[in-house]
């Protein structure tokens, strides 16, 4: 049985408590009004050169004043979106690890892999933060639709009422219909989870197999479900806040960033766990797998992400190509850091079979990808809901650290629940003699 | 010229591996292994040297790359420059995306045929060659283990027997 030392039980306090510091900091700085939202991006400009100024003017200058009024009240709203986008993305992040975790769990089931079943605990603990992770993210859409910030420009009646392509989307996108979507998603995902949790420590009591093979068999019904739920998940929770753009394979893009994002976590914890001597059965094969499928997603995530990128960019399209040319414009650096984040640092630290390995070499790749991939997500949210104001400042680093603190808790607390190593799975023998 | 070879033969893989690991713990150095298809980790049992296949497969990947760049360049950008999608900017990096696709499968396709022939060549393999293998059992279900004998005949075979040997044959062979 594994114990949670205190030492990272008080760490992740204290990243909690840092965290709502940091949170609670951005929402008192947002602007209430247009005067403190001019005040608040003139000291900015001051500090970054002028790289948004001689956006905003060239906007301005055509225009009278009643335009510039109206692009100040806009600027003002981007702003005090910013808090609330900060911690969505973040929340958002941290739920996608354990939604990831969770297809790779019932993939791991479904395939009746021989390898695996020794991390099984690891990946159930991971997917435990799947309930309050994924109850966060619903309580942050709910007030999205009760108004309390803009992150969702459909649900403003206003808008839609003046909005043709809006009005001709309203029978799916509408604030009913986008929760009960929210609620059917999250409970088929959460049900799985618990259940299969269930059917996997009772395997561990019994004296037949009769619970391995239901597992197996929920586990393929599950991943039907996953296959669609998440893509329908990824246009309602993240490409809706565009709602003109669309992209076909927007949901195969999100599954790849959170299915990588989800292995480097099943990897990192497994390699903490060892390092303080559990999980003794756990060889370097078995890291050296995870670490080929750190490699192998990081691939698969950028032949999306260039897929996505190249169509667009070639038929140039104006309606399809704002999308890229707002991120090439304001987001230039997070744009294209996460491309190195992603793609070339993964390749080249985790191409050499040794290093796969090394289990710090791991540890070191798998931070990059995961910051990569919390860019990601912010490149996917922050264009839409904060424009050029965007700014990785208290806001966003609170909310990361806040979430983090909650999923190491919520981790590790359910990792003490029962024993490290399933006794009575069938493949058990396998995964221990498991050797590349 | 003729020697004499011994031949152990197994007709199991994870059988052959434990005698592999056997004979080399004995000190004893073997020849070649004969099997019917590729068995994971046998190059390591049996001490040889890492393949550097994955070298020239990675310096023919540069030149599928630079293949690639120079013929899209010449082809799109200098000998008939070509407005695409609409961006005529005439310039290799600013239309780099659409080239993308080539660069890789290019990259891919010289990675991987010439590393291919590579190892033909090396295997000295080409069409028409007379097969090397000393049984045609070892292309159907059996593997074999073979030795230079140097007067070690006895203590060979003793050991062999031990590791589950289904047959064990003392042969000439002609090297070549």
């Amino acid at each position: 049985m594994y114990t949670f030392s205190n030492r990272l039980k008080i760490a992740s306090f204290i990243l909690m408590a840092v965290g709502v510091l940091g949170i609670g900091a951005g929402f008192l700085s947002a602007p209430s009004t247009v005067e403190e939202a001019k005040a608040i991006v003139a000291s900015h400009d001051d500090g970054h050169g002028s790289h948004d100024t001689s956006n905003n003017h060239g906007a301005e200058a055509g225009h009278g004043d009643a335009h510039s009024a109206e692009h100040d009240l806009h600027v003002l709203h981007q702003l005090q979106n910013k808090p609330w986008s900060a911690l969505y993305v973040a929340a958002f992040f941290f739920m996608m690890i354990a939604l990831g975790v969770l297809a790779f769990y019932a993939i791991q089931r479904a395939a009746q892999a021989g390898w695996s079943p020794l991390l099984f605990r690891v990946m159930e603990a991971i997917t435990a933060y799947l309930v309050p992770g994924g109850i966060i993210v619903f309580v942050i859409l709910v007030l999205s639709v009760l108004h309390m910030n803009h992150l969702f420009v459909w649900m403003d009646a206003d808008v839609v009422a003046h909005d043709a392509l809006l009005q001709g989307k309203k029978g799916f996108l509408n604030p009913t219909f986008f929760l009960i979507r929210a609620v059917i998603f999250l409970g088929g995902w959460i049900l799985y989870r618990e259940y299969s949790r269930k059917l996997s420590l009772k395997q561990d009591e019994s004296d037949d197999n009769a619970s391995f093979k239901l597992n197996f068999r929920i586990s393929a019904a599950f991943l039907v479900f996953y296959l669609v739920s998440e893509s329908m998940m990824s246009w309602d929770w993240i490409m809706s806040v565009d709602p003109h753009w669309f992209s076909t394979l927007f949901g195969w893009y999100v599954f790849a960033s959170m299915f990588v994002s989800g292995i480097t976590v099943i990897a990192m914890v497994t390699v903490y766990l060892k390092s303080k001597g559990y999980l003794e059965d756990v060889n370097d094969s078995h890291i050296h797998d995870l670490a080929k499928f750190m490699f192998g997603i990081s691939i698969f995530w950028t032949y999306l992400w260039f897929s996505q990128f190249m169509l667009i960019w070639y038929s140039n399209i104006p309606e399809e190509v704002t999308y890229y040319i707002t991120r090439i414009q304001d987001y230039r650096l997070p744009f294209f850091g996460m491309v190195a984040m992603n793609f070339l640092f993964p390749v080249l630290l985790l191409m050499n079979s040794d290093y796969k390995r090394v289990n710090w070499f791991v540890i070191m790749t798998g931070i990059v990808i995961l910051a990569g991939h919390y860019l990601d997500i912010f490149n996917m949210i922050m264009p839409a809901t904060v424009g050029d104001q965007w700014y990785i400042g208290i806001a966003e680093i609170g909310s990361v650290l806040f979430f983090a603190g909650l999923f190491i808790f919520w981790v590790f607390r359910a990792l003490t629940k029962a024993p490290l190593q399933p006794k009575r799975n069938p493949f058990i023998e396998e995964s221990k003699h498991f050797h590349y | 010229m003729a020697s004499k070879v011994l031949h152990a033969y197994y007709n199991d893989d994870d059988v052959l591996m434990h005698a592999v690991k056997k004979v080399k713990a004995a000190k004893h150095h073997i020849e070649e292994v004969y099997c019917p298809f590729p068995v994971h980790g046998l190059d390591k049992a049996m001490g040889l040297a890492p393949t550097r296949l994955a070298i020239t497969s990675f310096l023919y990947g540069c030149v599928g790359l630079t293949v690639a760049i120079t013929m899209m360049n010449f082809i799109m950008i200098e000998d008939w420059p070509q407005d695409i999608g609409g961006k005529p900017s005439f310039s290799y990096l600013e239309n780099m995306p659409a080239f993308v696709p080539i660069m890789f499968e290019l990259t891919v396709f010289f990675a991987a045929h010439l590393m291919v022939i590579t190892f033909y060549m090396r295997s000295r393999l080409w069409p028409f060659k007379k097969a090397e293998n000393p049984d045609v059992r070892t292309t159907d279900d059996h593997f074999v283990m073979e030795f230079e004998l140097h007067g070690n005949e006895d203590e060979l075979k003793t050991l062999l027997a031990d590791t589950g040997a289904v047959e064990i044959n003392i042969v000439d062979k002609n090297s070549h």
